[in-house]
Parts: structure tokens; sequence; C-alpha cells
């Protein structure tokens, strides 16, 4: 009851927090004057003379594409150089080697593409430099690729016959400075202030009671958390993630963390509502949403708290805190993954068999339950594209949404796009699973073994980033394998998503008439969950089965491995 | 593409500096001044030796100790780990039950009174906490181990728990070096008692 209730309140404060949220947004991606604008309109300005842009010219959907990709590019390039030379540059107190070629490829890709999955350590393998100067960066820039791509898609649903989307470094410079920065410094001043550590020493040795000594890492670690949960980053500055003490040191750290992870993914349905003009299209693209969360919510939780019976009684306390137990782990757990956030606060690897199959199915789905900041929602309106496709087949009529035909081209790319995780996920994942050199980064015998594998590639499929940590994934042939996954299906959403907006935008609009299906109400948001629920099944319910299923039967027959 | 490079190239630049240089830095001069023990990994000091993080478990074996509950990586807190172990692992269901029956003989307890933290691995490796129940267990052990009545060791434990934020989230718990601490100053060590 207790924990229903802390359930009800959080995902109440989440809403709010997220519809007022949206109000802010939609201000600063249609360029009107905020609170900061007397601070950060001049440095806006400075940079765009810098930078020679001028903000009033629109792009294209391809010319939007083409800036987003070489954005992209040189950060990768960026970053990579940084982390294969960490050794010779400062903040590296500790004295941390450089990444080898492999792994500095996966940890770039990852960061890049919003994924943050950690083939690394990070208090062992990233130094100070790295840390603030690499991945900090990225994980603003990252974000706010997926923010500006998700406004210039909502545009071409939203504008009247028109061919521009709006100009991508505007909208990339605008998500960092208005929306992700100011939210990331008050979350990191929270952070520190309930013990997070934000110092540029190195790591201390203490000597306990009982004389042992312990060396402590330490570093600038809240200014990086915080925009690893605003950005639905995940990357830890620790390995262990938001588990470390360091990192999530309190009740109260836990649940300002758990906020920012879905913060931003669901002020973005509502920012949609009111660009398109009609708050009720937010509403029910966000219930949607959360129906599909509430339902992995009360699974997981169910079964973590009911525990597991051959560890004796009591909730499933193995690889999680006792400070977060089994309510907050479980309902984090659903976050990060409904979010494409990829942090823990308990290792996956350990929960029960089903909460394993609703944090896979959460990222299989192309993480569309609020999903990355952006990214979820132009990833939902994919799904809107194709539930209206799948409604205008059930009655013979053309399908329409908010006034525009959907027709063959805009389903095509849809399909195209939906394809990029099955395609990531199934092959990569079949490959790995033949490959000698790479099944064995497998822990776990029996059908856990093969979950560990497919959790790993429907992270990276996902562009989540978490992981059931008993799989090897610094073996070279899955940092490189992953790697591509990762930056593949990042981008192959992107590029259709866009080239779908610009098809929209060259069409009229048609008034609603009697006729017309309306995308509003309770039928639409079935409409569109079962599109989810099904294509999902269709799609990964044969590789489910070999896994977490497979795995449950065992254990109700009392089996281990 | 080629067009969009020095933009690309500039705003990188830019961004790198602003997120990466000037926000952490920023962020480390203030809180260093604002609450310079929290940003610096809230160490604690006795006798002037750091004996440790309030927020960091550490290893205690001793008897006159409250423990904490197992680390999958020994307490390293340079190197964090788990185990990772699913949960129809063979070599978890051994390793829970070796605990179960070790707590219980160190304690004096019946095997089925030992609590789920006492038998489980954190996932940091660093739980810096126990269960009240968990710790409450151990009270008998640490009071004859200290020749205290085991009443007021009780007391003290009791006196250490934290509650649950706002009454609804997280789980009570027992901060095991703080209550050790506490342990020290209560009930003294005599010398030669704290070897074993």
């Amino acid at each position: 009851m207790r924990d229903l209730l802390g359930y009800i309140l959080f995902l109440g404060t989440l809403t709010g927090g997220g519809w007022l949220l949206a109000d802010y947004m939609i201000r600063v991606y249609e360029g009107g004057r905020t609170w900061f604008s007397p601070v950060l309109a001049p440095i806006e300005r400075g940079i765009y003379r810098l930078s020679g842009i001028d903000p009033d010219r629109e792009q294209s959907w391809g010319a939007y594409a083409l800036a987003c990709l070489a954005c992209n590019a040189v950060g990768f390039a960026i970053l990579y150089a940084i982390l294969r030379l960490q050794h010779v540059l400062p903040f590296n107190p500790d004295g941390l080697g450089p990444m080898s070629p492999d792994l500095a490829f996966n940890t770039a890709t990852s960061f890049v593409s919003n994924t943050n999955w950690q083939a690394y350590s990070g208090e062992a393998q990233a130094s100070y430099f790295s840390q603030m100067l690499g991945l900090t960066v990225q994980n603003f820039v990252s974000a706010a690729t997926g923010m500006a791509v998700a406004v210039a898609v909502i545009r071409g649903f939203a504008r009247p016959k028109g061919w521009t989307l709006g100009n991508f470094w505007v909208d990339l410079t605008r998500s960092i400075l208005y929306v992700l920065l100011p939210l990331s410094i008050i979350v990191a001043l929270v952070l520190v202030l309930q013990g997070v550590p934000q110092t540029l020493l190195g790591h201390v040795t203490a000597t306990g009671l009982e004389g042992a000594t312990q060396v402590i890492a330490r570093g600038p670690a809240a200014s990086q958390i915080a925009i690893k949960q605003l950005g639905t980053n995940g990357g830890g500055f620790f390995g262990v993630n938001s588990a470390h003490p360091f990192e999530n040191p309190t009740i109260l750290s836990n649940m300002v963390q758990a906020l920012s992870i879905l913060l931003i993914p669901v002020a973005f349905p509502f920012l949609f509502g009111r660009m398109v003009g009609d708050r009720r299209q937010g509403w029910a693209i966000f219930a949607a949403m959360g129906v599909l969360l509430v339902t992995g919510l009360l699974v997981v939780q169910l079964y973590e708290a009911a525990g597991n019976p051959l560890l004796g009684p009591g909730t499933n306390m193995e690889g999680k805190e006792q400070r977060f137990d089994a309510t907050l782990s479980a309902m984090w757990s659903v976050l990060t993954t409904a979010a494409s956030n990829g942090s823990v606060n308990a290792m996956h690897d350990s929960f029960m068999p089903l909460s394993g199959l609703v944090q896979m199915a959460n990222m299989a789905t192309g993480e569309v339950i609020f999903g990355g900041v952006g990214s979820g929602l132009y990833g939902m309106l994919l799904y809107v594209v194709l539930a209206v496709f799948l409604a205008g087949l059930m009655v013979g009529r053309t399908p329409e949404y908010l006034g525009r035909k959907i027709e063959r081209r805009e389903v095509t790319l849809a399909v195209l796009a939906f394809l990029a995780t099955p395609v990531g996920l199934l092959i990569g994942g079949a490959v790995a699973v033949v490959a000698p050199q790479a099944v064995t980064a497998v822990q776990e015998a029996g059908p856990h073994g093969f979950s560990e594998l497919l959790y790993a590639y429907t992270s990276a499929a996902g562009n989540n980033g978490s992981a059931f940590g008993g799989f090897g994934a610094a073996l070279p042939w899955h940092t490189t394998a992953l790697g591509i996954i990762m930056i593949l299906t990042r981008f192959a959403f992107i590029v259709p998503m866009l080239a779908i907006a610009g098809s929209l935008i060259r069409k009229p609009k048609a008034a609603a008439t009697a006729g017309t299906f309306p995308t509003h109400g309770p039928l639409f948001v079935t409409l569109l969950v079962l599109s989810v629920v099904i294509l999902g099944a269709l799609t990964f319910f044969p590789v489910l089965a070999l896994g977490p299923i497979a795995e449950e039967t065992v254990r109700l027959a009392g089996q281990t491995f | 593409m080629l067009a969009q490079l020095r933009p690309a190239i500039m705003m990188m630049v830019f961004f790198t500096l602003l997120t990466g240089l000037i926000y952490p830095l920023t962020l480390t001069g203030i809180m260093g001044a604002v609450a310079p023990s929290a940003a610096r990994g809230s160490l604690l000091e006795r006798d002037g030796v750091v004996i440790g993080s309030s927020l960091i478990g550490q290893s205690f074996v001793g008897t006159a100790y409250l423990h904490p509950r197992a680390s999958a990586s020994d307490w390293n807190a340079a190197g964090t780990g788990a185990t990772n172990l699913g949960p129809t692992s063979a070599q978890l269901v051994a390793d829970v039950q070796a605990r179960r029956e070790a707590f219980a003989a160190e304690n004096g307890l019946n095997p089925d009174e030992v609590p789920i933290d006492a038998v489980t691995t954190s996932g940091s490796g660093l739980d810096p906490d126990v269960s009240p129940a968990n710790a409450l267990g151990q009270a008998e052990r640490i009071a004859a181990a200290r020749r205290a009545d085991p009443t007021d060791v009780r007391a003290l434990i009791a006196d250490h728990v934290e509650g649950r934020w706002l009454g609804l989230y997280g789980e009570p718990r027992v901060n095991v070096l703080l209550t050790n601490l506490a342990l020290d100053q209560a009930f003294p060590l005599a010398a030669g008692l704290a070897s074993n």
C-alpha cells in the first residue's frame, strides 16, 4: 500500500513537472524570451557568429539531417581522440593509461549515440579529463541532438504547408543552453549536498577501525551524474553506476535522479500537443506511453518484492542496496529501461526472470515508452504513423494524421526505421550466439546465460546502455559489434524520421471532417498501445521465449544451473 | 556535409569548453566552498587519521563490531563490482546458504531468522547499510565481545536506525561505520580485546 502511494505521488510529480517544462520548452524552441534570456542570449548570438550560422535561415529535412550527422561525426572524432590520449592529457591524478582502440571506439560510439553503454569501468579506466571534457560534453550534445531532431520532426507534423523544419544548430544550441544546462546545475547542486563528490582531488586512502586500508576513488562526479540522468544518457562516473553510494548516497538523491531520468521525456508529448495546436494529441501519446510504463512497473515490483524462494524468505536483495531495497530498485529499473537512460541503482543481472523480460521489452520496442530525450517522442511518432496506417487499412480509407495524408512514402520510411532495432538486435545477437569468440563473454549457464547476451544486444540496439553486468562487455568482439549497432540504430531512426517530417510538411493540411478518425480519444490510445505491443511481440517473442521466459519456467520447477 | 563542417567544429569546441570545463569546474569551486566535506567524499577522521567515508561501506570482521553485508568486490572502493549472478544460479544459492549458516552460527541465531540482506551481496559492493533486523541480530555477539549489556547495545543500534524518506520511500537502515564508531565511543574496547 505504501509502495503504491509512493508510486502515485512520484508519477504525479513527474507528470506535473513534465507539463510545466513543456510550457517553458515551447518558448525555447519558438525563439521566445525566457528567464535566462538576459544572460544567455548574448552567448547564443556569439556562438552563431563564430560558427558562421544565420539563426533565421531554416533548413530542409536533408540539410537538417546532414548538419546533425556532421555534428555527431566531429563529436565522435574528438571523444575518440581524448580517450586514446588521456594518459598525456591533464586532470589525471590517478595516472590512468589510454583506452585500447576497440574500447575507445565502443565508448565513443556509445556516448555519441546517447546509449552510454559502459564496457569500461569509470574509476579505473577514465581520467577526470575524459569524464569532463569527453563524456560529460557528449552527455549534453547527444541529448541535445535527440531533442533537436524531435522538435524538427514535430514541426513537420505541426506547421502549415512549407518545406523547412528549423535550423539544427539553433535547436541544438538552445537545447543545451536553455534546457539541459540550467536543469543540470540545479540537480548537481542538490546531489553534492546529498554527498555526491565534486572534487578534482584523486583517490584517498583510509585506514579502517580494524586497521585495514581502503582506497576510495572520488572525482568530479555530481556534474556528470546530473546530465547523465537529465539527458537519458546513463553512463556512470563509477563502474557500478547509481548503485555506488557516491553516485546515489541517499533516498532523496535517488528520487531526484529518478525524476530527472523521465522529466524531459515526459515533457515531450506535452510539447508535441502544444506545437501541433491541439493539447489532446499530446495527452493521447502521453497516455499510451503511461499505460505501457505502469504495466511494466507493476510486474517488476511484484516479482522483486515477492523475492526469490531459492534464496529464502524476503525480497530479492541480491545485487540491491539496503537503502533502496526492492521497491526503489524495481522502479528505477523500469524507468531507466523505458527511458533509454541505462543507469542502474541495482544489478539487473540478478533481477527475477520476468523483471528482466520487462526491462528487455522496454528497450526492444525501440525505446518509445517515454524513451530518450527527444528520441522517445520521434520513436513513438513512428508507431503513430504505423497505427493510423493500420486503422486506415481496417476501415478502407486513406490514413490521415493531424490533417495530413499518410501515404506510401511515409509508411515505407516508418517501416525502414522500425526495422533498425530488430535488425541490430536479432542479427547482431544471432551472430554473437554462434561465434565461439563471442560466447565466452557469457557468465551464467542455462537460459540466464542467453539472457545476458540478449540483454546486451537489446541494450545496444535500443540505445539504452544498461547491462546484465555478468556479461563480459569488454571482449573486443562485443565492443566492436555493439559499437557498430549503437551508431547504426541511432541514425537509422533519426534520418527516416526527419524524412517523414520533410515529406509531411510539403502536404496541405485538410480540416477535420465527420469522417476523420480522431487521434486523441481512448480508441486511438488503445490502438497505439496495441501497435507497440503487437509489433514488438511479433518481432521479439521467439527470442524472449528462449531467455527470460524459459528461465522463469525452469525456476518454477526449482532447477538451478 | 562540408558546408556543415565549420559550424560542427566550432560548436563542438564551444560546447566542450562550456559543458566540459566551465560547468564542472565552476561547480567544483562553488561546492568546494559551500559544502567542502560532502564535495570531497564525506570523509571521517578519528585522531587525525582518515578512517573512511560515511557513505562507503568497509570491511568489519572482529566480533566486537557490527558486520556489513557481503561484498562481491571485497570492499574495493577503487574498483567496484557485484556478483551479477542470476536468479537460477546454483552458485548464488550455495553462497547464500553458506552465508546464512555462518551468520546464524556467529550470532547464535536459528538459520530461519537470518534476514535476507545478511545473506545477499549488494549491487555496489560498498553498501554502507544493513537492515535494522540484521543489526539487532548481531547485538548479543557485540555486547559479549565488549562486555556490555545487550540492552544498551540494542538501544544504541536502535538510535542509529534511519527511517524512510517522507515515510514513503526507501527502507529503514543502519549505517555500519557510524554505528561502529559510536560503539567504540560508548563501550570502548579494552586493549587486546579488539584483535578478535
